[in-house]
């Protein structure tokens, strides 16, 4: 077996690629923050995303790179998080009769990665039909960022800010375990700093979190109109 | 004291085995857990039944032939303590114990309570030694070792193989063992020939014998009677990255 299919490669090809999600999600998240400046702001960043390197670069050259990049790390860690859980089925094919509650450090990943895993790709489906494609959103002037953000959010479309919320939850554990994971995997750190390691995972899943749910929160509740 | 048990019953690795309870009676309190079942095994004896198969050799917590997941945890609820160093008097009067092997596909059960654990023994094979020339045994200061690093590495050492780490995975990964090895071995200077080609090895041997990946959840750590820290784990991945590097 090649070093990289064996289960620490897929896992270390799995960090590397949630890594550079996790920094896209970074940058989204303070980027949706612009919705507070108000609807011209707002829609001179999204703008700004488009002409960015302009005259050097084409038009829209910034977010065909993402777009790109995007879509390779996300292939990547779907993959990789594919072959890893069902070689993992084959080495446990049998539960145990008696049960008890999982006591690792990170026992709460135990119930949350994969099945969080679901809630986000599902939620992307939706979130890019919604805000991205805008097949959903009653909103379809591309250029008006600021207006599908409020459309989508609007309070008689409860259920869409509710499963917003509900994503943002499997992101926060997610965040919170993959985190420490991946660096776990790629740096093996000792003990001392797997602990900080942990403890900066739970920071930054709070931050994001409360970052990305401030947002359908403000427009649901009429601050943001 | 009074208890009942639960205990899978297999008569061998191509039949299917189930969970068979059993009362028994009259348990000392100061009986270790293994001792308790041979009590009841003299009693299946005297009635002509089969005895329970366990495994057990030392009965000193060193030896890592023990196994046994009591109540769903590998070695029992008393945290850092084998099966062997078990005693009753952590379980109260009536209890109900369930008593099952270690669950792993890379450890098939042989018989009842018995699994096959040479898939630990293929990992070995594959880079646990350090190879050194025989006859002239040097002074055993010869070589000095940063007392850090021989801490790490005595910690590490101090895994027994018992597979609890298998047992209690929920990937079935035998990563906490191979990172034990991997940080014993490593970090002294008579482990550095083969260091990269001990990792890689052993890896593969792993993969092969059908061990799951680690998502570092930590249940190992948590069940290792040793105490052997998620750090080693750390360690392997560190080593492996390394290793396969230079190897690409």
């Amino acid at each position: 077996m090649k070093p990289w299919r064996s289960n620490i490669g897929l896992k270390i090809a799995m960090a590397v690629s949630g890594v550079l999600l996790v920094l896209f999600i970074i940058a989204h998240m303070a980027g949706n923050l612009h919705v507070f400046e108000g609807r011209e702001e707002m829609n001179a960043y999204a703008a700004g995303l488009r002409s960015f390197g302009e005259p050097l670069l084409p038009h829209e050259s910034l977010l065909w790179i993402m777009r790109i990049g995007l879509i390779a790390a996300v292939a990547v860690h779907i993959w990789s998080a594919v072959v890893l859980t069902r070689r993992a089925l084959h080495a446990r094919p049998v539960r145990y009769a008696s049960k008890k509650p999982a006591r690792g450090e990170s026992r709460h990943a135990v119930a949350t990665m994969r099945w969080g895993a679901v809630v986000i790709v599902l939620f992307v489906v939706w979130h890019l039909l919604d805000l991205t494609w805008r097949t959903v959103n009653p909103v379809k002037d591309i250029h008006d960022a600021y207006g599908a953000v409020v459309a989508a959010f609007d309070p008689d479309r409860w259920p869409v800010t509710v499963f917003y919320l509900l994503a943002l939850v499997a992101l926060g554990f997610h965040l919170r375990h993959g985190i420490w994971s991946a660096v776990q995997t790629i740096a093996g750190p000792n003990t001392k700093w797997r602990k900080r390691t942990q403890a900066i995972s739970l920071a930054v899943a709070v931050v994001v979190v409360a970052g990305f749910a401030i947002v359908p929160l403000a427009v649901t509740f009429g601050l943001v109109s | 004291m009074k208890l009942s048990l639960r205990i899978w019953r297999q008569p061998d690795a191509a039949t299917k085995g189930e969970m068979v309870s059993y009362e028994i009676d009259e348990v000392s309190e100061d009986a270790s857990f293994l001792e308790m079942l041979d009590v009841l095994n003299e009693r299946l004896i005297a009635e002509g039944g089969d005895p329970v198969a366990f495994d057990h050799d030392c009965r000193e917590g060193i030896c890592g032939a023990c196994s046994l997941v009591i109540d769903g945890q590998p070695h029992g609820p008393q945290a850092a303590t084998t099966t062997c160093q078990l005693h009753m008097r952590k379980f109260r009067d009536g209890d109900q114990i369930d008593i099952e092997p270690w669950r792993a596909g890379a450890f098939p059960v042989v018989k009842d309570l018995v699994v096959d654990r040479s898939a630990f023994d293929q990992i070995i094979q594959a880079g646990g030694y350090i190879s050194a020339p025989t006859g002239t045994a040097p002074d055993a200061h010869a070589v000095p070792i940063p007392k850090q690093d021989a801490d790490a590495a005595f910690a590490a050492a101090a895994c027994i193989g018992c597979g609890a780490c298998v047992a209690a995975c929920p990937n079935g990964s035998g990563m906490l063992f191979m990172g034990a090895k991997v940080a014993h071995l490593g970090l002294t200077p008579q482990g550095q020939p083969e260091r990269a080609t001990r990792v890689l090895g052993m890896v593969a041997a792993h993969d092969e014998a059908g061990f799951g990946g680690c998502t570092n959840v930590g249940e190992c750590a948590a069940a290792c009677p040793k105490e052997i820290g998620l750090d080693v784990i750390g360690q392997l991945n560190r080593d492996f990255r390394k290793a396969a590097a230079r190897a690409a």
